[in-house]
């Protein structure tokens, strides 16, 4: 399989068959939190990405670089969460400083999500990833890359369930349903719909 | 020990202190200057993030009047209050401020006077109910009653009357504009406070179509009379719907008298003072006769003028003209 395969398959295995929310619970937080408008969504869509891709790549550097030579992976959690906030705070004051209109649509979700699972969990789970042939663990490219596709999966699925809470706006619920309560069946049927996607072999 | 203590305390410190050193470097090399008169401004400005002033929200209001030179008075909810506040931490003069009042212009959506043309049992928005087959009523341009407007409304500011119809508390609007957005049939529209004079309608059917479908029987028909009377020229007819222009009505209510429709509402109508002009000032410059706009006023150059009472609508247009202030209205 060539190097576009192996894209296709990570793209395929981040989005759907293992996407963040839905079939590895993480990042719920942001998921039912800020699902409510489609715009929101949106932009805090972009700011999932760009993190996970930027977290993806710096721990990447770090585990291989520094925890790995001197056998400290057990430290991984702390190391990544370290690395992950400073490099938010660093990337947040660089962009209100050199991007202001970037800034104003991504900089008030940066701050949610330093320490979100979900940008921990692709960090983890990047350094546990094989390719296709299960051998070969990700490279530097790898990592980032997964990094982008997983932060898109969030997004996908941010979007879709923004998007049916929009229209769930005007339905007329019992009182006892409105709100949370439905956002979470939502979300509950969303993620059996995804379940299809599991045990998918690509 | 020392290597499985030692090593990972001195690695995990160091990525600490090289991260922190790196931030501490950072924040002040792209350090940006927040002006803090934003804070000020936002802390009195009221809150309700309505959106009047064309900013998202007050905190966006704040900022654009700060960085951006924005007028301090477009805060409808805070007014001139506010405005001063404002106007002060910025150093600047309030500017002149007219406060605005919604009205809707429709006279139905009331219980009796609502034409229908099926019964609506969906949900309770107008927005909702004007999507299905151009709405519940018979004028797909009236009033569907779904109280759209009076849930957008923060202030509560309109309520509903025995018969079924909105109505809007001057004491209560803010002139925010909530509701004139929050209306699918665009019905309302921001009106400056001293204004008396409303077209109720916002049909643009033709006459007949519209007579036929109208629940209050009173739709305006497009006839145009209360175009041609205006004195002021503040009314256009266009798509079979006259409209006023507030920057020139003067509030004379002569339109509201000729609309063969009775559409046009006037809240001043039988309350207006005639003018009376006083004999001893009147220097006969015939300058009220000119600006009356229905000529009641008779007089030679040089000789004391006179009010016709029957003809004079009351517009006090004499009045402000008058040089020697010698016209009061009784």
């Amino acid at each position: 399989m060539g190097y576009f395969g192996e894209l296709f398959v990570m793209a395929m295995t981040a989005i759907f068959i293992q996407n963040f929310v839905l079939s590895r619970f993480l990042g719920l937080c942001p998921y039912l939190g800020v699902s409510k408008k489609l715009d929101s969504a949106m932009g805090m869509g972009m700011a999932v990405i760009f993190v996970m891709t930027l977290a993806s790549a710096f721990t990447f550097l770090i585990n291989v670089y520094l925890l790995l030579p001197y056998g400290l992976s057990y430290l991984q959690t702390i190391a990544f969460i370290l690395t992950i906030a400073a490099l938010v705070q660093f990337v947040e004051m660089v962009i209100q400083k050199n991007a202001p209109a970037l800034y104003k649509s991504l900089g008030v979700y940066l701050p949610l999500i330093t320490t979100n699972c979900a940008v921990l969990g692709v960090a983890i789970i990047n350094t546990q990833a094989f390719r296709s042939d299960g051998v070969t663990p990700y490279n530097f490219l790898d990592s980032t890359l997964n990094g982008f596709f997983s932060g898109v999966g969030f997004t996908f699925v941010l979007l879709a369930m923004a998007g049916i809470r929009q229209r769930l706006e005007k339905v007329e619920l019992p009182k006892a349903m409105r709100g949370m309560p439905i956002a979470l069946i939502l979300a509950g049927t969303m993620a059996l719909a995804f379940y299809g996607f599991m045990g998918f072999n690509i | 020990m020392f290597t499985t203590i030692g090593i990972p305390v001195i690695i995990i410190g160091a990525l600490g202190l090289v991260f922190g050193l790196i931030l501490a470097f950072a924040s002040k090399v792209f350090e940006v200057k927040i002006d803090p008169r934003v804070e000020e401004v936002l802390s009195t400005l009221p809150g309700a993030n309505c959106g009047a002033c064309g900013a998202a929200g007050c905190a966006g209001y704040a900022e654009r009047i700060v960085n951006e030179g924005e007028a301090v008075n477009k805060c409808a909810p805070g007014g001139m209050e506010v405005a001063a506040q404002i106007a002060k931490i910025m150093g600047q003069d309030t500017g002149a401020m007219e406060q605005k009042v919604a009205v809707i212009h429709c006279s139905c959506g009331g219980y009796n006077n609502t034409s229908w043309k099926y019964n609506y049992e969906g949900v309770e928005s107008c927005k909702s109910a004007a999507n299905i087959a151009g709405g519940p009523n018979s004028c797909s341009w009236g009033c569907m009653g779904l109280n759209d407007c009076m849930k957008a409304c923060l202030f509560d500011a309109i309520s509903i009357d025995a018969n079924g119809m909105r109505v809007i508390d001057y004491s209560k609007c803010t002139g925010c504009g909530a509701c004139v957005k929050a209306c699918p049939r665009n019905l309302i529209t921001l009106v400056p406070i001293n204004r008396t004079v409303f077209i109720k309608c916002s049909s643009k059917e033709k006459g007949p179509d519209a007579k036929a479908v109208c629940g209050s029987s009173h739709p305006c028909i497009g006839c145009g009379i209360c175009s041609r009377k205006c004195p002021v020229q503040a009314i256009t007819v266009e798509n079979n719907l006259a409209r006023i222009d507030y920057d020139k009505c003067i509030n004379c209510g002569l339109c509201a008298t000729v609309c063969p429709s009775k559409t046009i509402l006037d809240l001043m109508a039988g309350q207006r003072k005639k003018a009376d002009i006083n004999p001893e000032l009147c220097i006969g410059c015939t300058i009220c006769a000119k600006v009356c706009p229905v000529q009641a006023i008779n007089g030679e150059l040089k000789q004391v003028h006179a009010v016709d009472k029957d003809k004079c609508i009351g517009c006090e247009q004499c009045v402000a003209k008058c040089p020697k202030k010698a016209i009061q209205m009784v």
